[in-house]
């Protein structure tokens, strides 16, 4: 009895030596990075490279930068883009809580995006483009009423406004705000709220409206600060789906690093910079019209209007996910028959013959990228949960809640445009000599894998009880065996689903895979996207489509196995 | 350094009986390793291609090829330029690159390849450097052995005779059809090379004097020399498919608006591409190819080794295999590539000589006798302005 209090003292009171050590360790191994690439990029775009020569602090790159052909046209593609879809995605994400809280639907909303979430920007881009383009499917549904016997000349994708790049951010970036916003509920009491609302007559909108929007949008404010600043500096999705000449600037910038013309760098750094600034500026103009927004309805939320049923808000709805959920899985079906074509000419709507064919002649173009893309994906997921869980236990051992702070660095990667530092730390990973090889690869995954597994496991892992850890020290079993035999065992289904969470970002990962893979690494992303433009479309597809199924795959295995494990515990099934 | 210098002429000079000996070393060293090839990856069946020499010199010579796919060349000479300025002079990256033109040049001029080694490969002597020039000269640059010929090319302009009766055969005849069918054509957009070739297509049809394109651009009046050219290009421009606001990507990108129907036109530089197309199911049987009155560009691609590769004895084995008569026969098979060898076919034993004269004629390949007169390359300074240039006018 004497040794278990005295291991429960332990448990609770000292940090474990080792775990203590993690937290520092899992911030050295992301923000070490992130600070020197932002150093990296920062000097550059300043003058100073001295291996290319740039050896005193100048202004020259932001005059060169200033004068760049197609800037203005850049600017111009990427604040549509990035603002039409983050306010389309946020309204949309708002419209269906309100029509739908409470109802059953809406379980079956949550349940059905979850899928969508896991397929990456990337496959979502292509079968969209294989969707919309005046050469895609829609047209050829259309082709025999509208009489075209080719294809209209009419730039649907790659416009020069960048609304088909916002078009195809939105289906990827409402899914991440719906199942962000039902995270959120929980934490606002929205039902006990709701309820009060409802016995002072408040129409089922106007209620969720004027009493939980207000609290849910202060817990969604971080995710969607993070979609405003991952479509103002998307790469992947912008270069099939934006316009090329001049590309939205993240792609430009992408395109100045690469070019033959080293002195170009300087430019691109100060490219990269401009893309930091304007993030900046954009998330504190989002957050300006926040309060202007709040100041402006105040008087609506207050005067006491009670609204009605809400029925044309619930046909808006239903309406918006009608179209989020067709272009989703008709762009999936595009590349699955695609995928499988023989000769499909326009405007046949058909393929002449579906087999098996292409994937039987491509096979061995298609596994060695896939075997990259798993085996990167599986490393850096387990790396970055093995990280994560060390520093929650340690976290819980030590009972202190992370601050405010903690989590802002975590978002810092999410936050801040991947093209504003992944040159400076493909600069460091070549100092350390690192570039091209797995580590370099995984360590730069790492830095997305990890925050995104963070908070798939942080909510789980800190509202377990910690009465059944305390009972089973209390029984004497060492502080060690209840972590491995009792909490994370009751925590297996979350531990899963982050481990998939972290394998789809991994998976899903372009810009790190090209800066830090030395080009040495192909990865179905990285093959996708080379072959986007004017690629065999059955190659793509096949690329594509394979994209969409390992994360999914990922998925559905981090359901199965619990479900598995647990099929005589009805408890255990139930929760997690 | 010296010293090394020293060595190195002496190895030139006495290349000529020792080269048996040290080439069978070459080979002993080259087993084994693993090189890293980057090469242009915009293309199927060049991949397709790439991967079986991949599994021949895997299988002969114990050599594992990993192809490195680029979207543009540029990024392997961007990637070995930066690799000297952070001082990484041996294991670099890049083993083997194919490259021609601007990219030679540009690597040649900062003494950034290593060599020279072409003459030690023994599948050099077949080469056909009298009768095709290019294999020794690429864009009027003297290759001084840097660089190992692979293939040959020609620009050729493919045309659906379904939607084309007769295909306008100058640049001015073609600015005219463009006129009357507005939105049926486009070109890639430079800085591709399809696209940057067709551009120089313009300017050595319209240029007052197309000689001074072959001297290097600083010699010349630059804007006087062009301006013909952006005059054609914004005369065509509002009836680009588009209108000229978009523009394909690459020469495949490109095959697909032909298949797609949007376009009527395609060019390609080389004259079996289209047959190979047709074959593969990617473009309708109608397809067929020409080239220009004047001519067309006809040019050699090559592969290189950067100084600071890491595996040089594989890279001249890799770089050998690709000039052998059995590599360059099977790369001239339209069913495979279609790409046209660099070699002297009467130099050949008759056995090799056989394997090429087996080959057929693609359906859309136009016969070696319509495929004149060809054009020689630019000098490569010219195209770097040139494509700076049209991004200015083009983009902004």
């Amino acid at each position: 009895m004497a040794a278990a209090l005295q291991q429960l003292a332990a448990y609770t009171g000292r940090r474990s030596a080792w775990l203590g050590w993690l937290p520092p360790l899992t911030l050295l191994v992301f923000l070490g990075p992130i600070a020197a690439g932002l150093l990296g990029t920062v000097l550059p775009a300043f003058g100073y490279l001295p291996a290319l020569g740039g050896e005193r602090l100048s202004l020259e790159p932001w005059h060169q930068l200033a004068s760049a052909p197609g800037l203005g046209r850049a600017l111009r593609a990427t604040l549509i883009s990035g603002f039409l879809s983050t306010v389309l995605a946020l309204a949309l994400t708002v419209l269906v809580f309100a029509a739908g809280h409470g109802t059953l639907a809406l379980g079956r909303v949550k349940r059905a995006m979850t899928p969508l979430l896991a397929v990456p920007h990337l496959a979502t881009a292509v079968g969209l483009a294989f969707l919309i383009a005046p050469s895609g499917w829609l047209a050829r549904l259309a082709a025999p009423w509208a009489g075209w016997r080719t294809p209209p000349d009419v730039a649907v994708v790659q416009d020069s406004l960048g609304l088909a790049l916002a078009l195809g951010l939105i289906l990827k970036e409402t899914p991440f705000l719906v199942l962000m916003t039902f995270g959120a509920l929980g934490q606002a009491r929205a039902d006990d709220h709701l309820r009060l609302a409802r016995t002072l007559g408040y129409g089922p909108v106007q209620a969720w409206l004027k009493i939980v929007l207000p609290l849910v949008y202060a817990q969604i404010r971080l995710p969607v600060y993070a979609v405003l600043a991952y479509s103002l500096s998307v790469v992947d999705m912008a270069i099939v789906l934006g316009p090329t000449t001049p590309p939205p600037l993240a792609p430009l910038v992408l395109r100045w690093f690469n070019d033959s013309d080293l002195s170009m760098r300087f430019q691109a750094a100060a490219g990269a910079c401009l893309q930091l600034v304007l993030v900046a500026l954009a998330i504190g103009l989002w957050r300006i019209a926040e309060s202007v927004f709040g100041w402006l309805a105040r008087p609506w939320l207050c005067g006491g209007g009670r609204g009605g049923s809400g029925f044309l808000p619930g046909v808006a709805a239903w309406i918006g996910l009608a179209l989020l959920f067709g272009l989703s899985l008709g762009s999936l079906l595009g590349l699955a028959t695609w995928s499988l074509a023989g000769r499909w000419r326009f405007p046949e709507r058909w393929p002449e013959q579906l087999s098996a064919e292409p994937w039987l002649e491509h096979a061995g173009r298609l596994l060695g990228p896939a075997w990259t893309t798993l085996v990167a994906g599986a490393i850096s997921a387990l790396v970055a949960l093995a990280l994560v869980t060390g520093c929650l236990e340690n976290e819980s051992r030590r009972q202190r809640p992370p601050g405010l702070g903690a989590l802002t660095l975590l978002y810092l990667p999410l936050l801040a445009p991947q093209i504003g530092f992944l040159f400076g730390v493909q600069v460091l990973l070549v100092w350390a000599r690192l570039d091209g090889s797995w580590l370099g690869l995984i360590w730069s995954h790492l830095l997305f894998v990890l925050p995104y597994v963070f908070l798939a496991l942080a909510d789980p892992y800190r509202s377990l009880d910690p009465r059944y850890a305390r009972s089973a020290l209390a029984l004497g079993k060492p502080p060690w065996l209840v972590w491995t035999r009792i909490k994370l065992v009751m925590l297996l289904r979350p531990l899963l689903v982050a481990l998939a969470v972290g394998f789809a970002v991994s998976v899903a990962q372009y810009l790190p895979t090209l800066f830090a893979g030395g080009g040495r690494f192909a990865t179905l992303t990285t093959e996708a996207l080379g072959l986007s433009a004017g690629g065999d479309r059955r190659v793509v597809g096949q690329l594509a489509l394979m994209l969409a199924a390992l994360p999914l795959l990922g998925f559905g295995i981090a359901l199965a196995v619990p479900a598995w494990r647990f099929r005589r515990r009805r408890a255990m099934r139930a929760g997690g | 350094m010296l010293r090394a210098l020293f060595a190195l002429a002496f190895c030139a000079l006495a290349a000529g009986p020792a080269a048996a000996d040290s080439w069978t070393d070459t080979l002993t060293e080259a087993r084994g390793q693993t090189i890293y090839w980057n090469a242009w990856g915009g293309d199927e069946q060049i991949n397709a291609y790439i991967a079986w020499v991949g599994q021949q010199v895997q299988a002969r010579f114990g050599i594992q090829l990993n192809h490195v796919k680029l979207t543009d060349t540029a990024e392997a000479v961007a990637r070995v330029v930066a690799e000297k300025a952070a001082g990484r002079t041996e294991g670099g990256s890049i083993d083997l690159i194919w490259l021609n033109g601007e990219n030679f040049a540009a690597l040649k001029s900062q003494n950034l390849l290593y060599g020279p080694f072409v003459r030690r490969l023994p599948n050099f002597g077949y080469v056909d450097v009298t009768g095709k020039p290019t294999t020794v000269v690429d864009f009027t640059i003297p290759t001084d052995g840097l660089e190992a010929p692979w293939g040959m090319a020609q620009f050729v302009f493919l045309y659906d005779t379904a939607s084309v009766a007769e295909p306008p055969r100058s640049i001015q005849a073609l600015l005219e059809w463009a006129k009357a069918h507005p939105g049926r054509f486009t070109y890639p957009a430079p800085p591709d090379f399809i696209g940057s070739t067709f551009l120089k297509h313009v300017l050595l049809e319209l240029a007052a004097d197309p000689k001074v394109l072959q001297e290097p651009a600083d010699k010349a009046d630059f804007a006087a020399v062009t301006a013909p050219l952006w005059h054609w290009l914004e005369a065509i421009r509002p009836n680009l498919w588009r209108k000229g606001a978009i523009f394909p990507a690459s020469g495949p990108a490109l095959h697909q608006l032909l298949d797609d129907g949007e376009v009527d036109f395609s060019m390609a530089f080389n004259p079996a591409e289209a047959s190979n197309l047709i074959q593969a199911g990617h473009l309708p049987a109608s397809v067929r190819t020409f080239i220009l009155k004047a001519g067309t560009i006809g040019n050699t691609h090559f592969v290189a080794i950067p100084f600071n590769a890491a595996h040089k004895p594989a890279a001249m084995v890799v770089a050998d295999f690709l000039m052998s008569p059995e590599a360059q026969a099977h790369k001239q098979d339209p069913r495979v590539w279609g790409d046209g060898t660099v070699l002297d076919l009467k130099a050949l034993d008759p056995a090799d000589r056989a394997r090429f004269e087996a080959l057929p004629q693609g359906v859309a390949t136009l016969p070696p006798d319509q495929l004149v007169p060809v054009r020689p390359e630019p000098h490569p300074s010219w195209m770097p302005e040139i494509e700076a240039e049209w991004l200015r006018r083009f983009s902004s």
